[in-house]
């Protein structure tokens, strides 16, 4: 088995009506039972907006605190699952679910060192 | 005796088979290719004395396997790689000497394609690594073919490479339901292997060649391993049918000669032949798909022994089926300009004018075309110096500047009666 990260990109902005933020929570509960079911869920998890973001940096023992994500875009992941996958087409099988269910773009990313 | 250049002609045409079976035996591109490289080693060092084997491909399999396994146990390092070269150990008595290890190499071959032509690679590193692992170009004439600089073209392949290994894409064909959007995108990596040999007029003829021949072969494999898929069939009765005139649609110096100009006696019978037998075979199916249809147009234009006895009712029919299935500006042209043959150059010109195609050449082109066939000789040279304006191609603009100047010197409606077809190739 291999794991691979699902991010959910999000766009910045005000979040949906609620009629359509239920249904995408409803779908999304569905999803995560399905995933547990398969043996494929690792972790999930949603994030608050990306203007509630902080950077740190450290140069030459230095700390700069920044207030904002790390890079200007107009979307910026707003979740993710960690998922175990025997292959990518798999892990994108689960993909297209999480995109249906969020009607966001999920981009798959394979974990480095993990392999079962 | 033998020669080196011999052995590296036979590794190249063996280089697809045996890189796909060494994957499935490996589990890794890399592995297998270093495999292959080595048992090419060993060939330029043993062939020359003791002659070549009597199965070239059985022995470069067999051969790159057990270099395979003594990378292995020269690098094994952790308790993994030890494993897996005891595994790979356990057969290597089993059959010294060939014939097991290629049975089912055609499968393995598709499984290869299916991988390289993954949606999670881009289209153009899909069109490199098939041309690599399967085709067994190097890197430096893949990188000519598709005029980008060598360096850029390794680091296509070795980041596709990277990317089937890190996120486990997998090595099989995809079945049921995956299967139809999986083979489009196969098909479509064939066809632009084609059309990018078949295309460009000019420059590197070799390599030119070469990647048309692969076209062919990999369609003519895919469509062996996949009788029950009729776009399959149609995309190799296409290709052929359009290699067929590959003899006729340039002069000598390289110059472009159109469909209606082409001296047909030219044309390859045999590739003819055996095109229109894949086209009925795929009527009789009556799954019509894209290039099943274009593949049909072609045998229409492939029957007519003049360019007077083309069957342009059956054409303007096969091309409106073409239009309902892809309706892209495209297909609209080339049916365009089949009307205009069938229902006359105004016709025609009304379907034309309608297409928001303003950037491409051969809208231009067969505007001007219709319009001098109408006798409006001024603003056909205009929509020729259009068209012009619009393309890179040396012999397209030579040709454009041919059709000015014959419309410039000659009086209204003397002009070639030759028809501008944007599929005249």
């Amino acid at each position: 088995m291999s794991r691979y990260l699902l991010s959910i990109y999000q766009p910045d902005g005000p979040a949906p009506e609620p009629e359509v933020l239920n249904k995408i929570m409803a779908d999304l509960d569905v999803l995560n039972q399905e995933m547990r079911d398969a043996g494929a869920w690792v972790f999930t998890g949603g994030l608050h907006p990306a203007s509630t973001s902080t950077v740190v940096r450290v140069n030459d023992c230095e700390v700069l605190t920044t207030d904002g994500p790390f890079t200007e875009a107009k979307e910026h992941v707003g979740g993710l699952w960690v998922i175990e996958a025997p292959d990518l087409d798999v892990a994108l099988g689960w993909g297209r679910k999480a995109a249906q269910a969020t009607t966001l773009p999920i981009e798959v990313r394979p974990f480095a060192g993990y392999r079962e | 005796m033998l020669h080196i250049s011999e052995i590296g002609q036979i590794f190249r045409e063996e280089y697809g088979r045996s890189v796909a079976v060494l994957v499935r035996v490996l589990g890794s591109i890399d592995a297998a290719e270093d495999a292959v490289q080595d048992a090419f080693t060993e060939a330029v060092a043993r062939w020359p004395d003791a002659g070549k084997p009597p199965s070239p491909a059985g022995w470069i399999i067999t051969t790159a396997r057990n270099r395979a396994i003594d990378r292995l146990r020269r690098e094994a390092s952790g308790r993994e790689k030890l494993a897996q070269a005891a595994l790979l150990h356990g057969d290597e008595h089993g059959d010294e000497t060939e014939g097991i290890e290629v049975d089912g190499v055609e499968d393995d071959q598709l499984r290869l394609i299916f991988t390289c032509c993954h949606p999670a690679i881009n289209r153009a590193a899909q069109v490199a690594l098939t041309l690599k692992l399967l085709g067994g170009l190097g890197t430096a004439e893949i990188a000519h073919a598709f005029l980008v600089p060598e360096p850029t073209m390794a680091q296509r392949l070795v980041r596709a490479k990277g990317k089937i290994r890190d996120a486990h894409i997998p090595y099989r064909v995809p079945s049921g339901a995956e299967l139809p959007e999986r083979l489009k995108s196969v098909l479509a990596v064939v066809y632009l292997v084609f059309n990018e040999g078949y295309a460009a007029s000019s420059g590197a003829g070799l390599v030119r060649e070469d990647l048309c021949r692969e076209a062919l072969r990999l369609g003519r494999l895919i469509m062996e391993l996949m009788p029950d898929e009729p776009e399959a069939k149609g995309l190799l009765a296409l290709m052929l049918l359009l290699n067929a005139r590959s003899a006729a649609r340039t002069t000598s110096d390289g110059g472009l000669v159109l469909l209606a100009d082409q001296d047909r006696s030219l044309w390859y019978r045999d590739q003819i032949a055996e095109g229109q037998s894949l086209v009925r075979q795929c009527l009789k199916r009556n799954q019509p798909g894209p290039y099943q249809l274009q593949a049909a147009i072609n045998a229409v234009h492939s029957d007519a022994a003049q360019p007077v006895d083309t069957d342009w009712h059956q054409i303007l029919a096969l091309y409106g089926q073409l239009l309902a299935m892809e309706p892209t500006p495209v297909v609209a042209l080339n049916r365009a300009v089949a009307l205009a043959e069938v229902e006359g150059p105004a016709a025609g010109l009304a379907a034309v004018d309608v297409l928001e195609l303003g950037h491409y050449y051969l809208f231009h082109a067969v505007r001007a075309d219709l319009l001098r066939r109408l006798g409006r000789n001024t603003e056909a040279v205009a929509a020729y110096r259009a068209a012009q304006e619009r393309t890179d191609n040396d012999a397209e603009r030579d040709f454009l500047e041919g059709r000015v100047r014959a419309l410039t010197t000659t009086g209204p409606g003397l002009a070639a009666p030759t028809s501008d077809d944007p599929h005249g190739r």
